[in-house]
């Protein structure tokens, strides 16, 4: 415990790691998944087939083999040679966490009901009337549940960044570990900024619920 | 098709949106193309680089290596299946000195990152073998997600169930045992094999402890021929025929067993692998 202390700013660097990590790959898995969902729920039969051929072969893919095509293979074929490692783990996470983002997102849209969209043509909204005041809004009330499980596990995700050399907070986990009885407080310590992330988008979700549910 | 996003298209419609369907195809395949060609230029193509594939004794390593893969994948649910089973009751207990411990344990773990789990049980005080660090780490993950998956199926238990058992004057554990577990488990069984996929998925992290499995296999076969992109298309490939496999018996399941009553498998999970939904919010 004392081992962590002294070094506090190495493990303060490898939270704010841990926290790129999952700001970056979290934008960029929302922005593509939601292109995907869009292309899966849309009228182009190609774009629907390429997306769900996506989802399907990604996500049953483990996330570690997604790491070794980024990190071990791509450099083989002259990829991602001089990329940074963090951007390196961004692209490997965001390309396996916006196959879930994807379902989750369809899920959403699915869950408005048929009649809300006939119901809003037949009053005489405009297509864009009926999108922005009626469908968009009730997706979005139910899109946040999943999403926000969907980020919460790639939070936890972003570990996988250390068996490739990131020294984010699982990395440095392992380099303070050293056989000692010290490696429980040291496992705790680290295991609770984990929680930290995980209940910051655990309440942000919860409060945009409850915000999107009083407007209803 | 019907959408809630737009409308039956007309004739001209109809008429554009196959312009971009030749359009949007005919640019994907020449991608797909470009790609197979710049493989083809860089000679990923060549047969020294897939030859471990065709060669019985490689062959039969990847196979070990999976039928390993299964096995803790296996052994680690069937922990979790007891261990869940345990806490997700102990969650519902009436006594508050069973329900807060059940609950610390399964939010512990539930949001713990499974590879400082086993990182933990590797090198910290435990130093557990690497197979069984690995499988202990699935099963305190996954039993903490059968643990809520438990929860839920003995809450979806119909309440008449329930209170048609107390007025035939069972006890407390009766009720839990006889009724309500039983209904519980069918309502289960789909969720518990889409768990499979998740641990079968999870045992890759196995690599970082080199436990037997298909990963480690695969490390040691692109050491040797310098094949890694080949080697983890490979993998990929024996991954995804095996959870597409899992996917096709957890419908069956769910189809025999639940019927269109909605699987209890998505509040909990979303499938990613050392996941978990916001605590809190179930």
């Amino acid at each position: 415990m004392d081992d962590l202390l002294d070094q506090r700013d190495l493990v303060l660097q490898a939270f704010w790691l841990t926290i790129q990590l999952a700001v970056l790959s979290g934008v960029c898995s929302l922005a593509f998944g939601t292109v995907l969902a869009a292309m899966r729920v849309g009228p182009i039969s190609v774009l629907r087939g390429a997306a769900t051929t996506y989802v399907t072969l990604v996500r049953n893919t483990p996330l570690l083999l997604m790491f070794v095509f980024v990190f071990v293979a791509a450099p083989n074929i002259g990829w991602f040679v001089g990329t940074p490692f963090l951007l390196k783990g961004v692209i490997a996470v965001s390309v396996y966490t916006s196959a879930f983002i994807c379902e989750a997102v369809r899920s959403g849209v699915n869950a408005v009901p048929l009649g809300q969209a006939e119901a809003a043509r037949a009053i005489g909204l405009t297509f864009g009337q009926t999108m922005t005041s009626i469908v968009l809004p009730q997706a979005f009330r139910a899109v946040v549940p999943p999403v926000a499980s969907v980020l919460i596990a790639m939070t936890k995700n972003t570990s996988i960044a250390a068996v490739f050399g990131l020294m984010e907070l699982t990395g440095r986990m392992r380099y303070f570990t050293n056989n000692s009885a010290d490696d429980t407080a040291i496992f705790l310590t680290f295991a609770v900024l984990y929680i930290v992330l995980v209940e910051l988008i655990s309440a942000g979700a919860i409060g945009l619920e409850r915000r999107w549910r009083a407007a209803r | 098709m019907s959408t809630v996003l737009f409308d039956t298209p007309g004739p001209r419609t109809r008429a554009r949106h196959r312009l971009y369907t030749i359009l949007t195809g005919v640019g994907l395949v020449a991608l797909l193309a470009w790609f197979v060609w710049y493989l083809y230029e860089h000679g990923e193509f060549a047969y020294e680089l897939w030859e471990p594939f065709v060669t019985p004794e490689y062959v039969e390593a990847l196979w070990q290596g999976l039928l390993d893969t299964l096995a803790m994948a296996v052994l680690a649910i069937l922990f979790a299946v007891v261990a869940g089973f345990l806490l997700g009751v102990g969650k519902l207990s009436e006594h508050r000195l069973l329900r807060w411990p059940s609950w610390l344990v399964v939010e512990f773990f539930r949001a713990v990152p499974l590879l400082l789990l086993i990182i933990f049980l590797r090198f910290g005080p435990l130093s557990l073998s690497p197979y069984w660090s690995v499988v202990v780490g699935l099963m305190l993950y996954n039993g903490a997600v059968l643990a809520e998956i438990t929860r839920a199926g003995v809450l979806a238990v119909p309440r008449g169930q329930v209170e048609a058992a107390y007025a035939l004057g069972m006890r407390k554990t009766q009720v839990m045992l006889a009724i309500q577990l039983p209904q519980a488990v069918k309502v289960m069984i789909p969720a518990i094999i889409s768990q499979c996929i998740v641990a079968l998925k999870d045992t890759s992290l196995g690599f970082y402890v080199l436990a037997p499995g298909l990963t480690t296999v695969g490390r040691s076969i692109w050491i040797e021929f310098g094949n890694q992109l080949q080697t983890a298309l490979v993998l990929s490939a024996i991954y995804i025929v095996c959870n597409l496999i899992l996917t096709a018996v957890a419908m069956w399941a769910q189809r025999r067993l639940v019927g269109e009553r909605k699987p209890i498998v998505h509040p909990v999970d979303p499938g990613m692998g050392q996941g978990g939904p916001a605590p809190g919010s179930s």
